[in-house]
């Protein structure tokens, strides 16, 4: 069975079946998504306007029995940063997907009456519009409520909330994990163009599905054991991870002096043992939560976990480092259990946990409510962003607006995107993908922190220039592949550092496919995404100068380690000399 | 010769989070390690002293904050 292209047209509420032309063949994830946005959606578009496109593409290992292969990539032109955006997730839509045989789904134009939002369902062959007029004003919980009970219990269900619907930047796609819990496509205000197509939800039928075809089924086991292997017999995707999450990087961090606090004022905090994954894993022992979870059918490493608050009921899950830094260390709340409960109510409305988290601690310089002060952002963030008052819209606009409207010089962003959990001028690798990817600022589109505070795949000195830029080079190129493979990100800790690793991942693609890639074709691979997006981008308008960290960070000294950002534009710029 | 020393993630379980400790002059990282037997828990992952990474090889310096990660990752 072959896959197809599902083409959804919300102009006149149309789709078409397509094959899948020959140069689509070999991608999947991240190189599909972003093949399709920039070979279809205009790079000068409004990206809320009817020529932009919303695209979403299993990876090339989705479906299959491969280890952590259950990632689920969207893409679109970003209304956030103005620029190209992939943003992946867990959850159970790519399995559902690819069992289904969609290999993309892409969706085209805008209804003209802005009233009616739809529901989208994707069945084989077909694809239903239904309006739901019943699940307008409702958030993420409401609306996967309402889809298992009109459809089985398994289907897969992506959604936007209120803050979607009003087309906020801050506004992510949600989507149901195995356990009914929510996992966000988060960064750069996908939910915004979902919103703007009038889509409220899209469901993908996991009733008719069939199992996707292997092209060397004997090949394809073998080489999955050994990936397998290589995942569970890493102490970092083996142990590390299960046992205290991301949360773990928290004193990390902080000893490294690479914590942001106070909006980036210092690299670290009084109160980090307050929220660190030591004390995460403790709270959830005592309380019966889950310290190991799963945020898609397959995965092996369990980072996730079940958070809960002292009397045992479920606050939160999929607790990340970067969502706690954010609420935690830079904007303030040293209460863990107030920082869950924000968490829980973010995946409830749909909103990106870090941006939306970034821009409360820039609220605090703003003079709207006071460092630390967890109570005032719950209100604003349960009351006034998701009803649209004047300061909701504020705040939903993202860090980089909150800064203009208020004059202020020292915004954390990047192409319009918050600046997440990692200080560039204490880890400046991280820096170096923070100003090149063609994403903004993201600390998953090549984690130098890996090897400048963790020591995976050797050791490049964290306050030190040298090898930074190649680190840097070399971590987006091999991310933009890894993302294209329907992998985890995680799975880049046994890469980086056991041989085993790269190889079964590349046996496993070749098998599933019935072809003959080699490491260098998957890395070459990598390279053609990441110049196409850059290239999107500078067709968008974007040039040298938007490949930048903020100013202030070159003048204003971070303690303890007393850095400043020192890499010149030139410096910087070789990194696409490749 | 006091410093202080702090362990993180499953070095904690059964030892200590933050101690001031006396050594003798000379002592190294590695023979901290090994006294701890930490490495008995989990390999290494990084060792930093007043928040820069050292290797293993490093002798203890009277005031040094250690602090003792095993291989821990996120992101």
């Amino acid at each position: 069975m072959a896959d197809l292209i599902y083409r959804v047209n919300m102009t006149d509420l149309s789709f078409k079946i397509e094959e899948v032309p020959s140069e689509w063949m070999g991608l999947g994830g991240r190189a599909l998504t972003s093949t399709i946005v920039a070979q279809e959606v205009d790079p000068e578009c409004h990206p809320l306007g009817p020529n932009n496109k919303l695209v979403f593409a299993p990876g090339l290992l989705s479906g299959t029995s491969a280890s952590n292969s259950g990632r689920n990539s969207c893409g679109a032109k970003s209304p956030l940063t103005g620029g190209i955006k992939e943003s992946n997730v867990g959850g159970t839509s790519a399995g559902i997907m690819s069992k289904l045989g969609v290999k993309a789904l892409i969706i085209e134009g805008m209804p003209k009456d802005e009233q009616t939002f739809y529901q989208l369902h994707v069945t084989k062959n077909k694809v239903e519009f239904n309006e739901v007029p019943e699940l307008v004003g409702l958030d993420n919980y409401a609306v996967l409520d309402a889809m298992a009970e009109k459809y089985d219990k398994k289907v897969a269900v992506m959604s936007i909330g209120r803050v979607g619907e009003m087309r906020m930047n801050l506004a992510n796609i949600s989507v149901k994990d195995p356990s009914g819990k929510l996992r966000s496509h988060g960064r750069g205000g996908l939910g915004a163009v979902m919103g703007s197509k009038k889509i409220k939800c899209i469901t993908v039928d996991a009733e008719s599905y069939k199992e996707v075809t292997i092209a060397d089924p004997e090949k394809f086991k073998e080489a999955s054991k050994v990936f397998t292997k290589a995942l569970q017999e890493n102490p970092i995707s083996g142990q590390g991870l299960p046992a205290f999450g991301t949360n773990v990087l928290v004193n990390i961090l902080n000893e490294a002096g690479g914590l942001p606090t106070r909006n980036f004022r210092a690299g670290n905090w009084e109160f980090a043992e307050n929220i660190c994954g030591e004390t995460m894993a403790e709270n959830i022992k005592a309380r019966g939560g889950k310290t190991t979870h799963g945020c898609h059918a397959g995965c092996v490493i369990q980072c996730s976990q079940v958070y809960n608050d002292k009397d045992g009921n479920y606050l939160t899950s999929g607790f990340e480092y970067e969502t706690i830094w954010a609420l935690g260390s830079n904007f303030g709340i040293n209460d863990l259990d107030l920082i869950a409960k924000i968490d829980g109510l973010m995946d409830d409305l749909g909103v990106d946990s870090i941006e939306t988290s970034v821009t409360l601690g820039l609220a605090v310089d703003a003079g709207i409510l006071a460092y630390g002060d967890g109570q005032k952002a719950y209100e604003l963030l349960s009351k006034d962003l998701p009803n649209g008052t004047p300061i909701g819209r504020i705040i939903g606009g993202g860090t980089h607006i909150l800064g203009k409207l208020y004059g202020l010089v020292r915004v954390p962003t990047v192409k319009g995107q918050g600046i997440p959990a990692y200080e560039p001028r204490a880890v400046k690798g991280q820096g170096i993908t923070y100003a090149t990817t063609p994403m903004g600022a993201d600390h998953t589109a090549g984690y130098a922190v890996a090897t400048n505070i963790l020591n995976s795949g050797g050791y490049v000195d964290p306050l030190k220039k040298e090898g930074q830029v190649e680190l840097a080079r070399n971590l987006q190129i091999a991310t933009a592949a890894v993302d294209s493979t329907g992998m985890c990100i995680f799975v880049a800790f046994p890469a980086l550092d056991d041989p085993k690793c790269l190889p079964a991942l590349v046996d496993m693609i070749n098998a599933r496919f019935g072809c003959n890639l080699s490491i260098d074709d998957v890395v070459n691979l990598g390279k053609t995404i990441l110049k196409r997006e850059h290239e999107f981008n500078i067709k968008a308008g974007f040039g040298k100068a938007d490949d930048r960290l903020p100013e202030f960070m070159k003048y204003e000294i971070l303690p303890p380690h007393n850095v400043v950002w020192d890499f010149t534009g030139e410096e910087i710029d070789e990194f696409w000399n490749f | 010769m006091r410093v202080f020393v702090k362990l993180f993630a499953q070095y904690r379980e059964g030892r200590f989070k933050a101690e001031h400790k006396e050594f003798p002059e000379g002592m190294t990282a590695q023979m901290l390690i090994d006294l701890l037997e930490l490495e008995s828990v989990s390999p290494l992952g990084v060792l930093m002293v007043n928040g820069r990474h050292v290797a293993v090889s490093y002798v203890l310096q009277e005031g040094d904050e250690i602090a003792l990660f095993p291989k821990v990752g996120g992101g």
